[in-house]
C-alpha cells in the first residue's frame, strides 16, 4: 500500500485554482521528486498535502487516513514533516531550540531526536546555541531538515530544498536525501534542480499547469528525450 | 546629585519600569499575532479598577488586591478576542486595528457607566519616604520597581525556558512554520493574551498607585508603551521592557537642571519626549534597537 495518495488534487490560494487535478503517489521509503515549470503548482501541491493551502477538490490519504484540509499542525503528529522553501527556520530561536521545535508535539522524543539529528547533520552540534537567524543559507536547510527529521518521520516533504545553494550544499543535501530514505522515511521534494534530484530519486512526476504531465522512475525521466528537451532544459 | 537621584532619576525608573511592563504585553501580541493592540492601555485601566473593587470591597492593599486585578483581565482580553479578534484574524491589519479601537471605547464605557470620571484613590494619607543613606525613596516606588523586576524575570523564564514559551517565539517568528511543527496556534493565542493581559493589568495597578484612577488612566501612557514597543524593535517583549526603562528615563531627566540651573525642558512638555524618542528611532532606527519583526 502506498504511503501518501493524491487524487484529483484542485484548489489555489483564494479564488485562483493552481491545481487542476494533480495526482501523487509516494510508497513507504521512496524518494519521489516533483519537476516541472515555474507556476506549474509544485510546491501548492506538498503546501495542499502539508494542510496549508485548502483543497476544492480530490482526496490526500496518508497511511491509510483521509487528511484532506485537515489542520497543518495536526500532520507532523501523524508521521508527516514538512520543509518549506523559504522562512524554513525560526531565526531568533537557537539551532537547538530550532530542532527542538520539530518534537514539539512529543517533548519525551527531544534528547534521542537530538541526538539522531546531530548524528546525520554534524555541522550543526557546533552551532547549536546560535540564533538560526545567523547560519548560512546550507546551514539553515541543514537545520529545516533536521528539525523536520525529529520525530522520525513516516514521510520527509522537502520544498526546493537545494534553491540558491551552492553546488557544495547541493550534492551534500543530495546525499543526506538518499541517507534519510535508507533510514526509512519516505521523501517527497520538489526541485528546479532536476537532473540531480531525478538521479537520487526512485520515482518523478512531471508536472505542469496543475496537473501531471508524465510519472516514470528517475532514470527513466532522465533517459527520455521529450522531458529532457521540455522540462530538463536540453 | 542627591536631588537628582531621588527625585529625577527614581520617577524615571519608575516610570520607565511602567511603561516596560506595558510595552512588554503590546509587543507580546504583536509579536505572537501581528497585531497592535489599541486596547491595551484599556486593559491597563480595566485591571487598575478591578483592584480597586478588590481594594474597597475586601480592605486590602492594592499589593494584594494585583491577582484580582489579573484574574479579571485576562478573561475581559480573550472575550474581546473571542467576540472580535478572532473573527477578523485573516482581515487587513488596519481592520484589526480599528476595531481594537472600538473594543477600547467599550472597555472604556464600562468603567465610565460603573465608576464614573471623578478620579479615584486606592490610599488616602501619606506614607513617609524610606531613607536609604541620603536616598529618598518612596515604598511604593521601591515596590513598583521590585515588583516590575519579578514581572519582567516571570516573562523571561516564561518565553525562554518554558515549551509553550518557546512556541509563542516560534509563532513570533514565523508563524506557519510553527503550524507545521504541530504548534496549536490557538492555544498559544490564547496564552499571549492571559500573559499580555497579566502584564497590562499589573502595569495599570502599579500606574494607579503611583498617580490615581482615571477612565483614561492606561489610555495616557498607550502611545508611549507603542513608543517604547518600537524603540525595542516591535515583537521583541524583552526590547520593548528596554524601550520603556529608556523612555520613562528620558522623560524624566528631561526636566532636570543639567544647564544654567533651568530645566532642560519645561515638564509640561515631558510626554513630547516619548514622542521625539519615537521619531528618531522611526528615522534612524525603523526596526528598533533589537530588530523588530513583521
Amino acid at each position: 500500500m502506498s504511503l501518501l495518495e493524491v487524487r484529483g488534487a484542485v484548489g489555489g490560494y483564494g479564488e485562483a485554482d493552481i491545481l487542476h487535478g494533480a495526482d501523487l503517489t509516494v510508497a513507504a521509503g521512496q524518494v519521489v521528486v516533483v519537476i516541472g515549470p515555474n507556476g506549474a503548482g509544485k510546491s501548492t501541491l506538498l503546501k495542499a498535502v502539508a494542510g496549508l493551502v485548502p483543497l476544492r477538490a480530490g482526496r490526500v490519504v496518508f497511511d491509510g487516513s483521509d487528511i484532506t484540509n485537515r489542520p497543518a499542525e495536526e500532520l507532523v503528529g501523524r508521521g508527516l514533516a514538512y520543509v518549506p522553501q523559504e522562512r524554513n527556520v525560526f531565526p531568533s530561536l537557537t539551532v537547538e531550540e530550532n530542532l527542538a521545535m520539530g518534537a514539539f508535539v512529543r517533548p519525551s522524543a527531544t534528547a534521542a531526536g537530538l541526538e539522531r539529528v546531530y548524528a546525520l547533520l554534524p555541522d550543526l552540534l557546533p552551532r547549536r546555541r546560535v540564533p538560526a537567524g545567523s547560519l548560512s543559507g546550507g546551514q539553515r536547510q541543514m537545520l529545516a531538515i533536521g528539525r523536520a527529521l525529529m520525530l522520525e518521520p513516516r514521510l520527509v516533504m522537502l520544498d526546493e530544498p537545494t534553491a540558491g545553494l551552492s553546488p557544495r550544499f547541493c550534492a551534500m543535501i543530495f546525499g543526506k536525501i538518499r541517507e534519510i530514505a535508507a533510514s526509512g522515511a519516505a521523501v517527497l521534494m520538489v526541485e528546479q534542480n532536476a537532473r540531480p534530484a531525478l538521479a537520487v530519486a526512485d520515482r518523478g512526476v512531471v508536472l505542469a499547469m496543475g496537473r501531471n504531465r508524465a510519472e516514470d522512475t528517475g532514470a527513466a525521466l532522465l533517459a527520455n528525450p521529450e522531458i529532457g528537451r521540455l522540462f530538463l532544459g536540453g | 546629585m542627591l536631588e537628582f537621584v531621588n527625585f529625577y532619576l527614581i520617577p524615571g525608573l519608575v516610570l520607565g519600569a511602567i511603561y516596560a511592563i506595558a510595552a512588554a504585553g503590546l509587543s507580546l501580541v504583536y509579536g505572537v499575532m501581528r497585531f497592535a493592540n489599541f486596547a491595551h492601555g484599556d486593559l491597563m485601566t480595566w485591571g487598575a479598577y478591578a483592584a480597586l473593587v478588590a481594594v474597597t470591597g475586601l480592605g486590602i492593599s492594592p499589593w494584594a488586591a494585583l491577582p484580582v486585578a489579573v484574574a479579571a483581565t485576562v478573561p475581559v482580553a480573550w472575550a474581546v478576542d473571542a467576540a472580535f479578534y478572532a473573527r477578523l484574524r485573516r482581515a487587513a491589519p488596519a481592520v484589526l486595528l480599528i476595531s481594537s479601537f472600538g473594543a477600547a471605547l467599550m472597555m472604556r464605557a464600562v468603567v465610565y457607566f460603573v465608576f464614573g470620571p471623578t478620579p479615584w484613590t486606592y490610599a488616602r494619607g501619606v506614607t513617609p519616604p524610606l531613607m536609604l543613606g541620603a536616598v529618598r525613596i518612596q515604598q511604593r516606588h521601591l515596590l513598583i520597581l521590585a515588583g516590575a523586576a519579578l514581572a519582567a524575570l516571570a516573562l523571561h523564564l516564561l518565553l525562554a525556558r518554558t515549551r509553550a514559551g518557546r512556541a509563542m517565539r516560534a509563532m513570533a517568528d514565523e508563524p506557519d512554520l510553527a503550524r507545521v511543527t504541530g504548534v496549536p496556534v490557538r492555544g498559544v493565542i490564547r496564552l499571549t493574551w492571559a500573559v499580555a493581559a497579566a502584564l497590562a493589568a499589573i502595569a495599570g495597578v502599579f500606574l494607579a498607585i503611583d498617580t490615581e484612577l482615571t477612565p483614561l488612566l492606561g489610555f495616557h501612557v498607550l502611545l508611549a508603551a507603542f513608543a517604547a514597543a518600537i524603540l525595542g524593535g516591535i515583537g521583541r517583549p524583552w526590547g520593548a521592557a528596554l524601550g520603556g526603562l529608556v523612555l520613562g528615563l528620558a522623560e524624566e531627566l528631561a526636566t532636570y537642571p543639567f544647564i544654567a540651573g533651568a530645566p532642560l525642558l519645561e515638564p509640561a512638555y515631558k510626554t513630547g519626549v516619548a514622542f521625539a524618542v519615537l521619531v528618531l528611532a522611526l528615522i534612524f532606527r525603523p526596526r528598533g534597537l533589537f530588530g523588530g519583526i513583521g
